[in-house]
């Protein structure tokens, strides 16, 4: 959602981030302390308020048809919970289920299947079920349902993506009528955020066979074929009043980004997720059409092993920090589709992002100092990317002049998408990884920073980063915590074995007409659940 | 008719032992390949914990022979056996989209054969003149140009800019004849220009090599109107060789038009087995190449029949 005018007097982060609080049923009062906040005068900020209140306040239409294509569909599509894995499944499983959360702009926990949940040590803690809330096939939601749906996530049999997270769960049980109660192992202050994730989206208890996608979701399943499409309709007894806007969704999978965008253009689909920043302009320039664009914690990391030559050498890695040339990198490479990253995976919009660390510069002098210092003289270094790891061979390319120019010996090794993950990301000693968002920060610091983390790709250890990460899950006192998360985000900014050189925005593309997406930054199509939002423009 | 039916009976054995070379081949060739199903499908999420268990699932944990011959003896008994990532009866997933790459490869051929036959015909009638000479470049062209360009520049043109026709070929689609005209056009048009120029070129050949032969100069000298002459003299000759070439090009036409099927999201079995491929799913793979494999020898013996029962010399043995 945009509006030129809007653009013109605050910028296209500022107008997003005003109509997204509009969206959301923010006050002319809320916009006018935003506005204020950013350091507007006071009549400058009324006229701004009432333009945006005026772009906002289109009144959502029921009814229509939604035709969308996300970039990944295989014969692995599946509707369990547990095995979701490409953004059709996501998209899917936002359109048929709901979690006892939900994530809001600023990925906080907000109630959704759960009207309440609190805790007192953030180590037991209840969640208050919403009443009158229906499956699909009719069965009232009940307690055992939760304890279900969250439970079969630590049976190593149900092979749940999400069984390092379920298994921080010690029991879940009804507590009372419509009430559950969830004991950790150790304190979490993020479990309300971890529950709201795809994995644990609620289902009727018992489940075994998932292909009738029964949730309590704003659509029900009308036609699921594996790779091809999936067809949803309108849930008429859903739970959040006046939700959704749409008759009917169909979902495709298209891998050619070409023929997706070429299918939106000529009308056959009405929104097609992950743009190439290469086709931004071509959308922009069509009569009709937007780019809906979201800043994501999303990014692609270089991966230093320290336990084997080079990155054993903490001088090269260093170095090869200090070679890139990061907001030229964001226009070159990303075409502007990116925001600068500091070697640290703590994205700006999240609560705990520490804005005090000195941003990492380009600066040659200093990384020929420590290259000198790492005694590689010209041998030859392998770099191992993939057009998987987003950008990684674009952006190995950027890093080559930079290192050529200290007299260090880079080689780009490009490798095939197909098998990359399990044979080279985290086994090649210096190679790209790709990490979409995570919905808090403790997850992507436990997922790739933790000593023992299976996808600690750089194989970092630091038994004092690991204390911290744990000290700050259980504290309850906010800036304490704080100060915790900062001092990691320190800690991996100067010792730790990744280069982060960019945070990826995600880039959809839809006809203009329709409306209602704002931003939910876990990842494209909304956080994936526009289906929920959108609406037809008259 | 006794030497045909043996030859029949002879290739259909060749046959067998062809398609049981070949899953033994495709079988070692998916080992080798880098990871297997169940480090595909969990990806970044594998915990060792949670790959034993999905690799006792899938059975992944059996010794490779033992797999094979559990899969074989699955196939001899018609059951392929179920899918390893979506735990779907393979059958039900080829089942799905068999018969839409059957009806592509068809209406395909049923507009390519004829018009290649006539095309190559002509250019060999008139080998040397200036109708020759446009149709040979413009096969060459055709040829060299790949087809997802030919695919892409369509829709940019037919769909993007004129708004003629849908850029996606959903095959549920076909409610009406219109409909189906307007999801089958662009496809068949891209397969068209890769097939039609390469059965074209290979018609005029064998024809052209005919027409030189001194018993048509003979025939010709003797009076025979031109028409009869290409027709009941020179191509029984030429059939041969240019049976063998349509049964190549729609052999390409089943398993082949994988681009096709990516760019016009066409629900045909390449694209299935593509995705086999890059998710291990070994019984599917396994299944698609069995099927591809046994469409391509039943059309090369279609065309080697139809050679010798167009050519009376070879039709008797002497």
């Amino acid at each position: 959602m945009s509006d030129p005018r809007l653009r013109d007097l605050l910028g296209t982060a500022d107008s997003g981030r005003v109509l997204d609080a509009l969206a959301r049923g923010a006050s002319r009062r809320d916009v006018l302390k935003m506005l204020a906040g950013a350091g507007m005068a006071l009549a400058a900020s009324h006229r701004i308020a009432a333009l945006a209140q005026g772009v906002a306040a289109a009144q959502p239409r029921y009814g229509g048809r939604v035709r969308v294509a996300s970039a990944a569909s295989s014969i692995a599509d599946t509707l369990d919970p547990a095995r979701l894995s490409n953004q059709t499944d996501y998209a899917r499983s936002r359109m048929l289920y709901n979690c006892l959360t939900s994530f809001d702009a600023s990925l906080a926990p907000q109630p959704a299947l759960a009207e309440r949940f609190d805790s007192d040590d953030a180590k037991r803690w209840t969640f208050k079920l919403r009443g009158g809330v229906h499956f699909h096939d009719g069965r009232a939601l009940r307690a055992e349902d939760v304890v279900f749906s969250l439970m079969r996530h630590k049976d190593p049999a149900t092979i749940s993506r999400a069984k390092v997270l379920a298994d921080q769960i010690d029991s879940v049980r009804a507590s009372a009528p419509g009430e559950v109660e969830v004991l950790l192992h150790q304190s979490n202050a993020d479990l309300p955020a971890t529950l709201a994730t795809f994995p644990f989206a609620i289902v009727p208890a018992g489940t075994r066979d998932f292909n009738s996608g029964i949730g309590t979701g704003p659509f029900k399943l009308k036609e699921f074929k594996r790779g091809l499409r999936s067809i949803v309709v309108r849930n008429r007894d859903y739970w959040r009043e006046g939700r959704p806007y749409v008759d009917e969704v169909e979902l495709a999978g298209l891998g050619d980004e070409g023929a997706r965008v070429n299918a939106l253009l000529s009308g056959d689909l009405d929104l097609v997720a992950a743009l190439d920043p290469r086709s931004v302009r071509r959308v922009e320039g069509a009569p009709g059409f937007a780019v809906f664009r979201q800043s994501s914690g999303q990014y692609s990391d270089l991966a230093m092993r320290q336990d084997m030559a080079p990155g054993s050498n903490a001088d090269f890695v260093i170095a090869i920090k200090l070679l890139f040339d990061r907001a030229r990198i964001a226009e070159s490479v990303a075409l502007g589709n990116a925001i600068v990253a500091n070697d640290q995976p703590i994205h700006p919009s999240n609560r705990f992002y520490f804005a005090g660390l000195p941003q990492r510069e380009l600066d040659l002098d200093k990384a020929r100092y420590h290259f000198e210092r790492s005694d590689l003289g010209n041998t030859p270094i392998p770099v191992v990317a993939s057009p998987v790891a987003n950008l990684s061979v674009e952006m190995t390319l950027a890093l080559q002049q930079s290192a050529n120019r200290i007299g260090m010996n880079l080689q780009l090794q490009r490798m095939p998408p197909d098998g990359y993950w399990s044979h080279y990301w985290g086994k090649s000693a210096v190679g790209w990884g790709n990490v979409n968002p995570r919905p808090n920060a403790d997850a992507v610091l436990t997922e790739f920073f933790e000593s023992r983390a299976v996808n600690n790709d750089a194989h970092w250890k630091d038994p004092q980063f690991d204390q911290l990460l744990v000290a700050a899950r259980s504290e309850v006192d906010e800036s304490k915590r704080k100060a915790m998360y900062a001092d990691m985000q320190m800690m991996i900014h100067e010792k730790g074995g990744v280069a982060i050189p960019l945070f990826l925005s995600s880039l959809d593309a839809h006809n203009a007409r329709l409306k209602g997406l704002s931003t939910i930054p876990v990842g494209g199509l909304m956080g994936y659940e526009f289906a929920e939002h959108v609406w037809w423009d008259a | 008719m006794s030497p045909l039916l043996r030859l029949i009976l002879q290739r259909l054995g060749l046959a067998l032992i062809s398609l049981l070379l070949v899953s033994v081949v495709v079988f070692l060739i998916t080992a080798v390949l880098p990871g297997d199903a169940a480090q595909e499908l969990l990806g970044q999420d594998a915990t060792p914990e949670t790959l034993a268990a999905l690799r006792t699932q899938m059975g992944l944990d059996q010794p490779l022979p033992l797999r094979y011959l559990h899969w074989l003896g699955g196939l001899v008994t018609g059951n392929p056996g179920r899918s390893l990532v979506s735990d779907a009866p393979v059958m039900e997933l080829i089942g799905n989209r068999l018969p839409n790459s059957l009806l592509l490869a068809a209406v395909t051929a049923v507009i390519a054969v004829p018009l290649a036959l006539l095309l190559g015909t002509l250019a060999a009638v008139f080998r040397g003149g200036w109708l020759d000479r446009l149709l040979n470049n413009g096969a060459v062209v055709l040829v060299s140009v790949p087809e997802f360009l030919i695919a892409t520049l369509a829709v940019l043109l037919l769909s993007v800019k004129l708004g003629w026709l849908p850029a996606l070929s959903y095959a549920s689609d076909i409610d009406s004849l219109s409909g189906a005209a307007r999801v089958f056009v662009m496809p068949v048009l891209t397969l068209c220009c890769v097939v039609v120029a390469q059965m074209m070129r290979m018609t005029r050949a064998a024809l052209a090599d005919q027409l030189d032969a001194p018993y048509i100069e003979m025939a010709r000298l003797k009076g025979v109107p031109p028409l009869r002459l290409v027709l009941r003299e020179a191509m029984p000759n030429a059939i041969g060789p240019i049976a063998n070439a349509v049964a190549l090009s729609t052999s390409y036409l089943l398993g082949g038009v994988i681009i096709v099927e990516t760019i016009f999201h066409y629900p045909g079995v390449a694209k299935l087995m593509v995705d086999g491929v890059s998710q291990r799913d070994m019984p599917l793979v396994q299944t698609c190449t069995m099927i591809f494999c046994a469409g391509y020898l039943l059309l090369v013996l279609i065309a080697d029949v139809i050679g010798i029962l167009a050519n009376p010399r070879l039709r008797h043995a002497r």
